[in-house]
């Protein structure tokens, strides 16, 4: 599936296209099929969101959004080195598809 | 150190005044993000993988007390409680809100500090020895003329949109701590017969072309020094590549040029320069110079008491020789065995903020190694003070060991990272910690970059790390034999690449083999040196 | 190339201008042309050329436009600095991706006009031109710097 992030403008925080909004949790993310482009440019203009981009991702068996790059997956969650400060996930097993 | 006169504090207050109006104009839309980035650049503001990233300049590596209790404010008022000390001595913020940054940079203005220049295609922070005003081998102390590159260089209205960015490093002793010659422009301060001038390499960098720097000038007259800067920059901002950011450092100009071409059109422009008179009035460095006076220092004890060995391995490892000799300047060492490389709390922040005031005249320093440092100790208070380090986790005794790993932020933090290096550190440094070899293999820098622009310095490590990515999965390139100090030279590749385990235990094969291999008095560099990359290869791949 | 009429900005396109002569109300010139003809008044310079090739006939020239394709690509304050530094009292005409957070900038090179692409925010630009009451380096207005604040008697 193809899904879209970014980071917020105001803050930088991580953000995940959820359909009608951006929501800071990896799991929201919905697939947008063909739509990326058009939502990409109209919710960068109204500045909702701060250099997004589509991405590659997948849904496991549990229902988790994973994205392909390894880079994204470390976005999804936070520096694997300061697990302290990872964005809160009920997504236990999280950690284990990262790397 | 330099104290801020009105005209200092009124062009920071300027720039955040400045900077706020830009981030409004970006908040409201009149700016956009292409448009934008370049100025939050200028000021230090990054988009990184998670967040905004700010860097803050601590220029030529010196701060005081305040200004690192402002620090650690800043890191609970405005981050997480964290910073990250960098290799051109400036710390990094990992969470700052671009609608808090303006906040954050009067906060700063406030002591003194600000973000100007440390990203961006300009001139950035300059940095300098460390040990400046305090290292026993220094001709003179380095820091007055960095200061006066540093009022130079802010705000430059000529090149503040270089090909690319330009990155300056002051020394002024034979040592050289700094990187000097990897750098764009390195000056090394000489006397010659007595007279204080300027000894400039040109076109030196890491980075994906990594380049060791020639020597353009070897004097260049101390009132002249500006002049010659501006003309240096000039040429590189006229003729340096535009076409290929990967192209456009000023090390691609002076190896496509040859140096000697180089040499040839900053001497035209410097004689032009000289007429156009650009050069501040004398009496400003002499000014500048004022501040930088040696602390009151007083005569004391030369040597420790070596009864308790942690101690004694602490300040044989972790001390370095002043010029006074009932002082030494005592490294704080951010490398725990298993730790982050650079970071620091806020709590340890205020702490060593505190030993700063308490032992060394209200002054610190931060080191290219991501050491935070003091330079001014009394031989007699080494063990009360290492005594407040060891209690807070800033006392291990591994200066300059393989536990003293650069590493720079890597895939857990940068945008840009292939793979992360953070990882890597932590797990070399606790082996070794663990399996008690540090002190063995003696001097080893061993640096770590998560990708090939190379914040983490791998070409110039003894041991050096690069990270790549490797279809979608981390991979990690391992490099002998390079130098950032005066014996200066470049990494070269093993050959193939290791996964994370694979590369630590290369590490533990190279390691054997230089204990295996060495002859009296070694480093690994030497041993390296002498033997070449064949027995290590043979143990790698073999 | 030569065509007076194909080049330039007409004086409509100026936005700000720090002059009391009236402007040049024709086209520039390519730095290549300006060198071969004897006579031509104005000329553009484009981010690769060299400056100094004009030195020879500031005598001439009434106005000197510098292109910013974009305004990542610093050359042009080089440009402008060369041709103060000789001596050049003609019009600087800032022309291209000229943005708000360059004007304090373009203005201590030696520009004393401006016409960007796109029309600036009059409020925003006023505030850009003195955003720096003070400044640390020389350059090609007549500023007294800092250290010379610093050191007067």
């Amino acid at each position: 599936m193809k899904i879209l992030t970014g980071n917020d403008l105001r803050t930088g925080a991580v953000t995940w296209w959820n359909g009608s909004g951006w929501s800071p949790f990896v799991d929201d993310a919905v697939d947008v099929a063909e739509d990326a482009e058009e939502i990409l440019a109209r919710e960068e203009a109204a500045r909702r969101v701060n250099v997004p981009y589509a991405i590659e991702a997948s849904i496991d068996a549990e229902g988790h959004v994973r994205p392909a790059h390894i880079k994204d997956r470390v976005r999804a969650l936070g520096p694997t080195v300061r697990r302290d400060l990872a964005v809160p996930t009920a997504d236990k097993t999280g950690w284990d598809w990262v790397i | 150190m330099y104290r801020y006169d009105q005209y200092d504090q009124e062009m920071v207050e300027a720039r955040v005044a400045e900077f706020r109006d830009q981030a409004r104009r970006r908040l409201e839309g009149k700016l956009t993000e292409d448009q934008f980035k370049p100025l939050r650049l200028m000021n230090g503001l990054y988009l990184q993988l998670h967040a905004y990233m700010l860097r803050v300049a601590i220029p030529y590596g010196t701060l005081n007390a305040r200004q690192m209790e402002m620090l650690a404010d800043i890191a609970d008022k405005y981050d997480r409680g964290y910073g990250h000390f960098t290799t051109r001595q400036n710390i990094q913020y990992n969470w700052i809100k671009l609608e808090d940054c303006a906040d954050a940079l009067a906060d700063l203005a406030t002591v003194e500090m600000h973000a100007i220049q440390t990203s961006g295609n300009c001139i950035r922070n300059i940095s300098a020895d460390h040990f400046a005003g305090a290292a026993a081998d220094e001709v003179v102390d380095p820091r007055p003329y960095a200061e006066l590159l540093r009022q130079w260089s802010s705000f430059h209205p000529e090149f503040t949109y270089l090909p690319r960015k330009f990155k300056i490093a002051v020394i002024a002793s034979a040592k050289d701590r700094a990187a000097m010659r990897l750098h764009d422009i390195g000056i090394r301060i000489v006397k010659r017969n007595g007279e204080v001038g300027a000894e400039v390499y040109a076109g030196g960098g890491m980075g994906r072309t990594p380049m060791i720097a020639p020597l353009i000038r070897d004097f260049v007259p101390i009132d002249q020094l500006i002049t010659y800067a501006e003309a240096a920059l000039r040429v590189y901002n006229r003729y340096g590549r535009r076409d290929n950011k990967y192209k456009a450092r000023i090390k691609i100009l002076v190896h496509e040029l040859g140096a000697a071409e180089y040499i040839r059109q900053v001497e035209e422009e410097f004689a032009h320069m000289l007429t156009v008179g650009v050069e501040p009035p004398r009496e400003e460095l002499a000014r500048i110079a004022e501040y930088f006076a040696p602390p009151a220092f007083v005569d004391g004890p030369k040597t420790v008491d070596r009864s308790d060995p942690d101690f004694a391995l602490w300040v044989d490892r972790n001390t370095h020789r002043h010029k006074h000799d009932a002082y030494v300047s005592a490294v704080i060492s951010l490398k725990p065995a298993g730790g982050i490389p650079g970071d620091a709390t806020s709590e340890q922040m205020r702490l060593v903020a505190k030993l700063a005031r308490e032992y060394s005249f209200d002054e610190l320093r931060v080191m290219h190694t991501q050491n935070l440092l003091l330079p001014h100790v009394r031989i007699a208070d080494l063990h009360a003070l290492w005594t407040a380090l060891d209690e807070a986790g800033l006392g291990s005794p591994n200066m300059d060991t393989i536990e003293d790993i650069i590493a720079c932020p890597g895939l857990d933090y940068c945008a840009l990272a292939n793979a992360r290096s953070i990882p890597l550190a932590q797990r070399i440094s606790e082996r070794f910690a663990e399996s008690g070899r540090t002190g063995e293999l003696g001097e080893l820098k061993l640096k770590i970059s998560g990708c090939i622009n190379a914040c983490g310095h791998h070409h110039a490590g003894h041991i050096g790390i690069l990270g790549v990515d490797k279809k979608g999965t981390e991979n990690y390139q391992l490099s002998l034999g390079g130098s950032e100090a005066e014996d200066v030279s470049l990494a070269k590749i093993t050959g193939p690449g290791f996964d994370e385990d694979g590369v630590i235990a290369a590490v533990e094969k190279v390691t054997d083999v230089y204990l295996t291999q060495r002859s009296d008095g070694e480093r690994f560099l030497d041993t390296y040196r002498r033997i070449g990359m064949e027995p290590f290869k043979e143990a790698l791949y073999g | 190339m030569g065509n007076a009429r194909d080049l330039g900005t007409s004086p409509d396109e100026v936005q700000f201008r720090f002059r009391d002569d009236e402007p040049v109300d024709h086209g520039t010139v390519t730095v290549d042309a300006c060198c071969d003809q004897t006579n031509a008044t104005a000329v553009r310079i484009e981010p690769g050329d060299d400056a100094r090739l004009l030195l020879p006939f500031l005598d001439r020239l009434a106005l000197v436009e510098v292109n910013f394709p974009v305004f990542g690509d610093g050359r042009g304050y080089s440009a402008a600095r060369i041709l103060r530094e000789a001596g050049y009292t003609g019009e600087l005409r800032a022309v291209g991706d000229v943005l708000i957070d360059q004007l304090s900038h373009m203005r201590r090179c030696g520009f004393d006009s401006f016409a960007p692409d796109k029309r600036l925010d009059k409020e925003d630009a006023m505030r850009a031109f003195a955003t720096w009451e003070n400044v640390y380096q020389r350059a090609a207005d007549t500023r007294r710097i800092i250290a010379d604040k610093r050191h007067e008697a």
